[in-house]
């Protein structure tokens, strides 16, 4: 695991950290995280996303996923700081940039991997997010028109550099 | 036929003669005695200071340890691995991610970065909540020298070693032995008790003990373990109402009957609220009989907060007294995880901790005021039961142990949002009074306890 913890830039403490929280999601003892242990966080389970994010964690088709892999994806949202970036300039980006959180929130709308949101994946987070109370239509206008504003190649679906300068206004904040 | 001993038999023979006299005598002498006369020595104090000042130690052989190996330590309250936010209403977020200039607007607004709110906090719950860390051991700064508690046990140092291996000797080989003769005893109701306490070598330093329950009334206290009751019995007589066990358990609620009043249901009667309302209000209306205890959690929570009180035992429109009760867990956790370890192996692990020190205080009786309605009342007694105890107040149910969180709840989410994208001016008067500072403030107007 040593390899892999200097990639990820988390300290030795915060790994521990990782691993007991692992540990006590884990109920059937098994060292791997099924989908249902996420479900078992109360304020994940009423996140109208809950469902998304949990996949994420999720590789390509697979049901379980092992402290490696928990940790990496966590790791893409560990605070920036400023004294890492002089430290090493010419390795690869690190994991917890902010193109990286970007490129996890973009494919929590690009549910199958072809790089694009097209317009029912992005009906279809919209509607996970409001749930039933704005009516179809409202919402495909809505739909209509932020596709309108992002799309600037008119292919009528939002690339991930088009996503990047529609959230342009985030990543001047330190939310990120 | 000849006897052939040898002298070296004898010798031995007497000394153990003289040794397991000298036992009795002191357990008699310092327990029993003191049990049923209700006098303290005094040794137990003695013992809990020396006790923590060997822990202390141990905990800065650990840390220098760690230092020389250029490690940290790990603590269970290090954060930076998210910079969690302050929480702040779900329209504040979205605002503060959108920016300023885009408030101006008045159509319906949607924007792709609103995503980044529930991914946020979606990812926070996942690293840390407020929930499911309740129904778990609570984590300690410093090491008590049970392994138990601990998750950075390693050999840090021989003295270290000898200390924690003569800590286990002393636990299993003196202690338990000793609770265990102690524990078995009378069934006398106070002397039973008081015994239990020293059995289990609980310090409890009781507050404010004017405000005790009396007659007629209802105690309600935050819930840790089975414990609570021995160490609330203790200092007086109590009605207990629960659900009827099998097993140990069982056999020690019928025992208890057969002393004084309690109320058992049988779990099928637990669903039908009107009949449990119904005999509680009946003994309640004798004033003869001994105040009812009653734990609204509905499930052992691990001491570090209380959570939601479930609204039964508050519509019946007696005198509530409150009481806190928090563990030291320096000592031993007493937490039971009824899901990891059953009675017995619970019990076996009280006996062999250290010591159970805990304070109780009695709060001053409340009453329901006009115009609250029960949930209301519930939530003014557990606020102040938190507040004396230095607990976190939670809304949270503590049946999410086992159950899972309703759908509501999430709907509850998904209205708030659907209000930032199309709420205009008339729907503004309503934003304000329902939302509630946090997503879950909209939780307490509904009822989560529906149902239980």
């Amino acid at each position: 695991l040593g390899g892999s913890c200097a990639n990820l830039l988390l300290s030795h403490s915060q790994i521990t950290r990782l691993y007991s929280r692992f540990t006590s999601l884990d109920k059937g003892e098994n060292g791997t995280l099924s989908r249902e242990d996420f479900q078992r966080i109360p304020e994940l389970a009423i996140n109208p996303l809950g469902d998304r994010i949990i996949n994420a964690f999720f590789p390509e088709g697979e049901d379980q996923v092992n402290f490696r892999g928990f940790m990496r994806t966590l790791a893409h949202f560990r605070p920036i700081e400023d004294n890492e970036k002089s430290k090493n300039p010419t390795a690869s980006e690190p994991l917890n940039s902010r193109t990286n959180k970007l490129l996890f929130a973009f494919r929590l709308y690009d549910l199958d991997r072809d790089d694009k949101i097209s317009r029912d994946e992005l009906l279809q987070v919209l509607r996970m997010m409001v749930g039933v109370n704005i009516s179809d239509e409202q919402l495909g206008s809505i739909a209509d028109r932020t596709i309108q504003e992002a799309d600037t190649n008119g292919d009528n679906s939002i690339s991930f550099n088009e996503f990047i300068k529609a959230s342009f206004v985030l990543t001047l904040h330190t939310l990120l | 036929m000849a006897w052939f001993t040898f002298p070296a038999d004898n010798l031995l023979c007497r000394c153990l003669g003289i040794s397991i006299t000298v036992w009795f005598t002191l357990l008699f002498v310092f327990i029993i005695m003191p049990a049923v006369l209700g006098v303290s020595f005094g040794i137990r104090s003695f013992y809990m200071r020396t006790l923590l000042k060997i822990f202390e130690w141990a905990t800065l052989r650990m840390e220098l340890g760690a230092k020389e190996k250029n490690q940290e330590l790990y603590k269970p309250y290090t954060n930076g691995i998210i910079a969690k936010e302050p929480p702040s209403s779900l329209q504040q977020e979205i605002q503060e991610l959108r920016g300023s200039a885009n408030s101006l607007r008045s159509e319906p607004e949607f924007e792709m970065a609103d995503i980044f709110y529930f991914c946020r906090r979606g990812v926070e719950s996942i690293v840390d909540d407020e929930v499911t860390k309740r129904f778990s051991a609570q984590e300690l700064k410093s090491w008590n020298l049970l392994t138990r508690s601990n998750y950075n046990f390693r050999h840090i140092s021989l003295r270290l070693t000898v200390l924690w291996g003569l800590g286990i000797l002393i636990r299993y080989g003196v202690l338990l032995p000793l609770r265990l003769r102690s524990y078995l005893s009378e069934k006398v109701h106070l002397m039973c008790y008081r015994i239990c306490v020293r059995a289990l070598t609980a310090i409890i330093t009781y507050h404010n003990r004017e405000n005790k329950p009396k007659n007629g009334g209802i105690c309600v206290a935050n819930h840790t373990t089975p414990i609570d009751v021995i160490i609330l019995a203790n200092d007086g007589c109590y009605s207990l109402v629960g659900q009827v066990h099998g097993g140990l358990m069982g056999m020690v609620q019928r025992a208890m009957v057969k002393s004084s009043s309690h109320i058992w249901f049988e779990r099928s009667e637990v669903k039908d609220r009107h009949l449990v309302a119904k005999r509680l209000g009946d003994h309640v209306a004798d004033k003869t009989k001994q105040p009812i205890l009653v734990f609204p959690e509905g499930t052992c929570i691990n001491n570090t907060s209380v959570m939601m009180f479930k609204k039964g035992s508050f519509e019946i429109g007696c005198t509530v007294y409150p009481v806190a009760i928090k563990y030291d867990p320096r000592f031993g956790d007493a937490f039971w995880n009824s899901s990891k370890f059953g009675m017995v192996s619970y019990l076996l692990r009280m006996m062999s901790s250290w010591a159970i020190v805990c304070s109780v205080w009695y709060l001053p009786p409340m009453n329901r005021e006009e115009g609250e309605d029960a949930v209301q009342f519930a939530n003014r007694v557990k606020a102040a039961i938190a507040a004396q105890g230095g607990l976190v107040d939670l809304i949270w149910d503590g049946g999410l142990k086992r159950a899972k969180v309703k759908d509501v709840f999430k709907e509850e989410q998904q209205k708030l949002y659907s209000k930032v994208l199309v709420g205009d001016s008339e729907d503004q008067m309503e934003d304000k009074r329902s939302e509630d500072g946090t997503p879950e403030g909209d939780e307490s107007s509904k009822d989560p306890a529906e149902g239980q």
